[in-house]
């Protein structure tokens, strides 16, 4: 069902957004339109290269992509109002299809000053030492992630599947009300999937908030299993589903869907 | 008979990017004020330093370390006018010298580690570490030369430096300088100089860190370095505080 559009988290209109890349601008967004309403867990697909990381990256408003139209409304505000660090404050999380290392950060300081510089934004009194790390030890717990790990550099060393799931109580400690998660199934082990998905159904669903979960595969959502599914292609979304269109793009393919639509 | 001092010259390697301006309005006597520091056989040195004001500075030390013996020296410097460690370091056998530094800083200044490692016996060693963070159209330089004697074998001396620029007009450098006269020894040295990690920044920020958190934790990440070796939790701390002071000051 459809829900009221007063109840949308996120609400994209006509989003057009370029990169300045080596050989100057390229427009990646060309009038995309999406909608997330409050307790959806809208999924993402789409060819490489259509734009589904950009439209992360714009949303989450880094450096060098442009927005040349439209509107993104978040929460009831205007989104592009705030800056990249206002936005997460807000609720904004951003789920990275390739998480960065920070060398000579612990992820136990990084996740502290984070959660502490989200809470003050909000007028909330900050955490202390004690309550931090209890928090971090239940999240880490959560993702079966070893609470060792979270004592180490930011994402120094850490393989692809850990990177990802570090990623998830990162989001846990956070608890954001909305959330992209970009690929975040890609370089899970299976057992690890199923934690990473039982994470994101933990953490992110619940009547208040939302989440654009974007992948390549079914099995993800298997385990986090989507209200909604749209294609991303060419920059704009072209078809919007239930589950069942997941299914189908497995079965096959993006032409023959496309194609049909 | 001393020498009169007289004011040294660009053309002199040891102060090719000195501010000569400076030291002659500190007066060319200041040259002649050296510390001389002994470590005796088998002894530990260390000496911790935040060194810099509103004036110019000049720190000139004579160090030589005795057979077996170890000396560290670790300084910050947050001048905002010239400020110069300069440090001429005689390693006896198997000694070892220890150097960690921190230039930090805007305005219009220019901070920087002077030092000459002399390895003048066998089996010496010395590790030296710094690292400048600089802006507006601040300046940081190491400048370390290394002498090994011809009978100095075994020698193992390493230098490295880098250098970070918070803003475009603030600039960073470096010159190692070796003269190696004995065949088995081994002179490592490095030398990087760059900026804040764009991705690192965004990412931070797409966690809620402002701006200048971000700042403060990157920088901090990366003067580390200079203060592993200081085995005194206590010290390294307050060297680490007095630069992130003079970032906080930073009007960036
Ligand atoms: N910083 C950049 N510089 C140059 N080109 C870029 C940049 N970012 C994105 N692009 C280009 O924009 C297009 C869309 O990239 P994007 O990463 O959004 O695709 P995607 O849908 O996430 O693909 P994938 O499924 O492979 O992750 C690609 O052609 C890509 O090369
Ligand atoms: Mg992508």
């Amino acid at each position: 069902m459809r829900k009221e559009k007063e109840h949308a988290v996120l609400t994209i209109e006509n989003l057009s957004a370029e990169v300045d890349g080596a050989s100057g601008t390229k427009q990646i967004l060309k009038g995309l339109n999406l909608q997330v309403a409050a307790g959806e867990v809208h999924a993402i697909m789409g060819p490489n290269g259509a734009g589904k990381s950009t439209l992360a990256n714009v949303l989450g408003g880094k450096p060098g992509y442009d927005v040349t139209g439209g509107s993104v409304t978040f929460k009831g505000a205007d989104l592009f109002d705030l800056d990249p660090h206002e936005r997460a404050a807000t609720g904004l999380f951003l789920g990275f299809q390739y998480p960065v290392e920070i060398p000579g950060v612990s992820n136990v300081q990084f996740l502290r000053e984070a959660a502490n510089a989200q809470r003050k934004y909000r007028g909330e009194d900050p955490l202390s030492g004690g309550e931090f790390l209890k928090l971090a030890k239940e999240k880490a717990g959560l993702l079966k992630l070893d609470m060792e790990m979270l004592k180490r550099q930011v994402n120094v060393g850490f393989s692809g599947g850990e990177k990802k799931r570090a990623e998830m109580v990162q989001m846990g400690i956070l608890d954001p009300s909305f959330a992209v998660l970009d690929e975040t199934d890609s370089g899970l082990d299976i057992d690890a999937l199923r934690v990473v998905g039982d994470g994101i159904n933990a953490i992110m669903r619940a009547p208040d908030k939302g989440v654009l979960l974007i992948t390549h595969y079914q099995r993800l959502l298997d385990v986090v299993k989507p209200d909604r599914v749209s294609i991303l292609a060419g920059g704009r979304i072209v078809q919007t589903g239930g589950p069942e269109l997941a299914l189908q793009l497995e079965d096959e393919g993006y032409d023959a869907v496309m194609a049909d639509a | 008979m001393p020498e009169a001092a007289t004011l040294p010259t660009r053309r002199d390697e040891a102060w090719r990017y000195a501010d000569i301006d400076a030291v002659a309005r500190i007066g060319a006597t200041a040259l002649d004020q050296w510390r001389d520091i002994t470590v005796e056989a088998g002894e530990t040195w260390r000496e911790t330093m935040v060194i810099g004001g509103n004036a110019p500075e000049l720190h000139r030390i004579r160090l030589t370390v005795g057979k077996g013996a170890r000396g560290e020296l670790f300084a910050t410097n947050v001048g905002q006018d010239f400020t110069r460690l300069e440090i001429e370091i005689t390693l006896e056998e198997g000694a070892h010298f220890e150097f960690g530094g921190v230039t930090i800083g805007g305005g219009n200044a220019v901070r920087e580690f002077v030092t000459k490692t002399v390895h003048a016996h066998p089996n010496g060693t010395s590790n030296q570490t710094v690292r400048s963070v600089h802006w507006g159209t601040g300046t940081g330089n190491f400048l370390g030369e290394i002498k090994v004697a011809r009978h100095a074998q075994k020698t193992d001396a390493a230098q490295d430096f880098k250098g970070l620029l918070l803003e475009a007009g603030a600039s960073a450098n470096a010159v190692p300088q070796l003269e190696i006269f004995a065949d088995d020894v081994k002179c490592a040295h490095g030398a990087t100089i760059g900026q804040l990690d764009e991705s690192a920044r965004f990412y931070m920020a797409a966690r809620g860190l402002s701006p200048e958190v971000t700042q403060r934790l990157l920088v901090q990440a990366f003067l580390g370095d200079a203060f592993v070796e200081l085995d005194d939790e206590e010290t390294r701390s307050a060297l680490l505080n007095a630069a992130l002071k003079a970032l906080e000051g930073a009007d960036l």
